[in-house]
């Protein structure tokens, strides 16, 4: 009751004709950065940090989560129409999100990632007004190696889902865990494969590795084949809105999605990412279209879409309660709240209760604005496809340069950009999967980093990965996932034979 | 008619040449180079003396830019090529010099033009709530007990709360080799690890752990400041015994090879900048504290602190 009676009080603060302003400002910067490969909101609200100092705090908030919640909207858009996805949580967008688009279902694609978007950002934004401190107290009590745990899951449940065998899926993800391995190791301070160049000591940004694989790996892929097939324009059809069956195929993935992404997100080094991997194979395990998957099927997409946007509601849950930032964006929201001489944390809510209630009310209205902005915009989008690819191609190659530069103003980024463009173009050419490799870029320094601060804790001890009773649910979970498919298939395969 | 705009443009372009003759001194068109990403400590001080330095109407115009990697030292390395340039600023700080010597950097900071230091934050030591340790010396004790089973949260190997643990050690009688220090890479993930009861105790500035100290679910037991601070209500470590004074702080250097003219006018404008009511605001609101030291004391500082760090960092086994 309490929250509600500030909720409404919040709203009171958001919807003045100024901060409403704000909002719409935000999201609709936060859109067009989430469209851009390369800027994310994370810069996005750095470089705008001092320009805001002279704005009221309240304002200058509204603006950020607008920028920050319209990031994860827009990250979709490029991800589903070009296979380039434009944040990292929108790598899984662009499996099944790709392959309708080529089958001319663009627009229904882009149409269930805004509305699966809505929902999971809204009930993410409930449960943030009303469970928020208790959620938080839960989530810093989860221990490294239940984390390191958890991303076995996810690796072990991508390698299978992927590509044509799991050979391939696992090769992949071993090359991406290798560019992982790359730069100074935190533990040690010792570089690693730094190859005498100071421009890799900091290690190999993971937006140059997905860009590079994907955005010029798919360029160079289509300009090697743009004289065999001339002809297949990519046809528009189904217009702007789901058809009746996606609609019924849509919303359990949206609640599954959101199930998933929220917790993630509270969890410190949890991430949108994982979450988004985790919901794409439970969507493929629970479709009842199977033969879909890899195909285009509805489901990939809005479940995966939901994911990332719960999981942006529930980084804001350790960020206000706890001054905890979970994620790149949440680290910059920090700094903007000490630029203002505000310290995140439990007394936040005492001490600034209009700013926070004021800043949950405009995540509720900056949702409301983002699917407004972005469903009438789907079909509109969905045009860029009739744009022919020569051009459509060069104008990706300008932007993913213009991106990768602007992380680091650094020219040898360029190269391996180029070089991970040629790395991503063998793999499309030799029927390897991509994301795999950009799982193990993202998470394998993460899962190194969670695995050896577990250790240092116990003091060296292995055991704590069994005595852990989480840890030890999750590691029985991920040994049943990988021994389990092959021991039925071969009993299949015998009570196959033994049949006749 | 073809004439005068030609005129105009000639006497534009002779304008534009004479005006850094006719200024002589007084500075114009700043650069200031944050050697790390939008949003972090280095960044957010350049951005700080841009505004004040614009606003006071000290210089005009100044720009930021940013040059991230390997703890900032391939923007010294940029630095260091742009020798003799009299317009062009970097922010550093202690973090700089730990990086330089983990790094291997080809440049150092004997190379470049020292200007100021500005601000500084001190480091404090927390624990949970609910842990056995009331003081220093209660977590000393068990430390110098069982080395490798008290463990330190910090942030990244050879950082500033890397560099205190291995100062604490020796002041308890700990070899700083045995100790258990887990890094974090930032982002608050310290915090998590202290308040998760993970680890026996953790470092970092006190910003980081304000909140929580305030609110009542850490306790902090020692700040690395030289006295007490006004506004923090926690012991020092020295009053406790340990001879500590570590604070995280941020200066600006300039180029190479400038001219002792220029540097004057760059010491003259952080000088009047550190002055101005403008600047003292940005203290407050950002709780950054004054450390405010120029001209030839702060070439000496950052001497003294270069051979510091080197002997900490020994210690610790981070450098040879």
């Amino acid at each position: 009751m309490d929250a509600l009676h500030s909720l409404f009080a919040g709203f009171e603060t958001a919807l003045t004709p100024l901060n409403l302003l704000w909002a719409l400002v935000g999201v609709t910067l936060g859109t067009l950065v989430g469209v851009l490969p390369g800027i994310g909101p994370a810069l996005t609200v750095a470089l705008l940090l001092p320009v805001t100092a002279k704005l009221p705090p309240v304002s200058a908030f509204i603006m950020f989560a607008g920028i920050y919640y319209g990031g994860m909207f827009g990250g979709s858009t490029t991800s589903i129409l070009l296979n380039t996805p434009g944040e990292s949580s929108s790598i899984i967008t662009a499996l099944e999100g790709n392959k309708m688009a080529r089958r001319g279902r663009a627009a229904a694609a882009l149409a269930t990632a805004a509305i699966g978007s809505f929902v999971a950002g809204t009930i993410g934004t409930m449960l943030l007004t009303f469970a928020a401190p208790a959620i938080a107290d839960i989530a810093v009590q989860i221990p490294p190696s239940a984390k390191f745990a958890l991303i076995m899951l996810a690796f072990v449940t991508i390698s299978a889902t992927f590509g044509g065998s799991p050979l391939r899926g696992l090769i992949s993800l071993f090359v991406g865990l290798a560019i992982g391995l790359v730069g100074t190791d935190l533990q040690s301070g010792q570089s690693r494969f730094d190859l005498g160049r100071p421009e890799l000591l900091d290690g190999i940004d993971f937006i140059t590795v997905v860009i590079g694989l994907f955005a010029i790996g798919e360029t160079l892929y289509v300009a090697t084949r743009l004289r065999k097939d001339k002809g297949s324009v990519i046809k528009l059809e189904g217009g702007a809105s789901m058809s009746r069956q996606d609609w019924r195929r849509s919303w359990k993935p949206w609640l599954r999605g959101t199930a998933l992404g929220f917790p993630f997100g509270a969890i410190p080094a949890g991430g949108a990412e994982i979450p988004t991997f985790l919901s794409y194979t439970l969507e493929k395990r629970l479709t009842k279209h199977p033969e879909e998957f890899g195909k285009g099927a509805i489901e990939g997409v809005a479940g995966p879409e939901a994911a990332n946007n719960a999981s942006a509601a529930g980084v804001l849950v350790p960020l206000l309660t706890l001054g905890l930032p979970t994620s790149a964006t949440a680290a910059i929201l920090l700094a903007a709240f000490q630029q203002y001489g505000l310290q995140p944390g439990p007394l936040l809510f005492v001490t600034n209760g209009d700013l926070v209630w004021g800043l949950i009310a405009s995540l509720y209205i900056g949702n409301v604005m983002l699917l407004a902005l972005n469903l009438p915009l789907a079909p509109i989008w969905a045009r860029l496809l009739l744009i022919p690819r020569p051009f459509l191609y060069a104008g990706i190659l300008v932007f993913s340069t213009v991106g990768v530069y602007s992380l680091n103003n650094s020219v040898f980024d360029l190269f391996l950009l180029a070089l991970f463009g040629v790395l991503g173009y063998g793999m499309r050419r030799f029927d390897f999967p991509v994301t795999p490799a950009i799982i193990g870029v993202i998470l394998g320094p993460t899962a190194e980093a969670q695995f050896r601060t577990a250790l240092q804790q116990s003091n060296g001890d292995f055991s704590i990965f069994a005595r852990q009773p989480l840890t030890a649910f999750i590691l029985i979970v991920v040994a049943l996932a990988l021994i389990l498919p092959p021991v039925l298939r071969a009993r299949a395969a015998r009570r196959a034979t033994a049949a006749p | 008619m073809k004439k005068v705009p030609f005129q105009t443009a000639l006497s534009l372009a002779l304008l534009t040449a004479l005006a850094p003759l006719s200024s002589a001194q007084s500075l114009n068109n700043l650069r200031i180079m944050a050697p790390a990403s939008p949003g972090g400590g280095w960044d957010q001080t350049s951005r700080a003396i841009q505004t004040v330095l614009q606003e006071e109407n000290l210089v005009k115009p100044v720009q930021v830019f940013n040059v991230p990697g390997a703890g900032g030292t391939i923007g010294l390395a940029q630095l260091y090529n742009a020798k003799g340039d009299g317009n062009l600023l970097m922010t550093m700080g202690l973090v700089m010099i730990g990086a330089i010597q983990t790094n291997n950097s080809k440049v150092d900071l004997s190379r470049v033009t020292p200007i100021a230091r500005l601000t500084g934050e001190y480091e404090v030591v927390v624990v949970p709530a609910a842990s056995p340790y009331k003081n220093m010396k209660d977590l000393a004790a068990a430390w110098k007990a069982n080395p490798g089973g008290v463990a330190f949260a910090g942030g990244s190997a050879g950082g500033t709360d890397h560099m205190l643990v291995g100062l604490l050690a020796k002041e308890a009688g700990v070899d700083p080799r045995k100790m258990n220090y887990v890094p974090f890479s930032g982002g608050g993930e310290t915090l998590a690890a202290v308040l998760g009861n993970q680890v026996a105790a953790g470092v970092a500035g006190y910003g980081e752990f304000e909140a929580q100290i305030k609110a009542g679910k850490l306790r902090a037991i020692g700040i690395s400041a030289p006295k007490r601070q006004t506004g923090i209500p926690v012991p020092t470590l020295k009053e406790q015994g340990y001879n500590i004074d570590l604070a995280n702080w941020r200066g600006i250097v300039a180029p190479p090879g400038i001219s002792a003219s220029e540097k004057a006018a760059l010491v003259a404008a952080l000088d009047k900048m550190h002055a101005s009511k403008a600047w003292k605001d940005i203290l407050t609101t950002r709780n950054w504290t004054d450390l405010y030291l120029s001209g030839s004391k702060f070439d000496v500082y950052l001497k003294v602190e270069a051979n510091r760090t080197k002997g900490i960092l020994k210690d610790i086994g981070l450098v040879k």
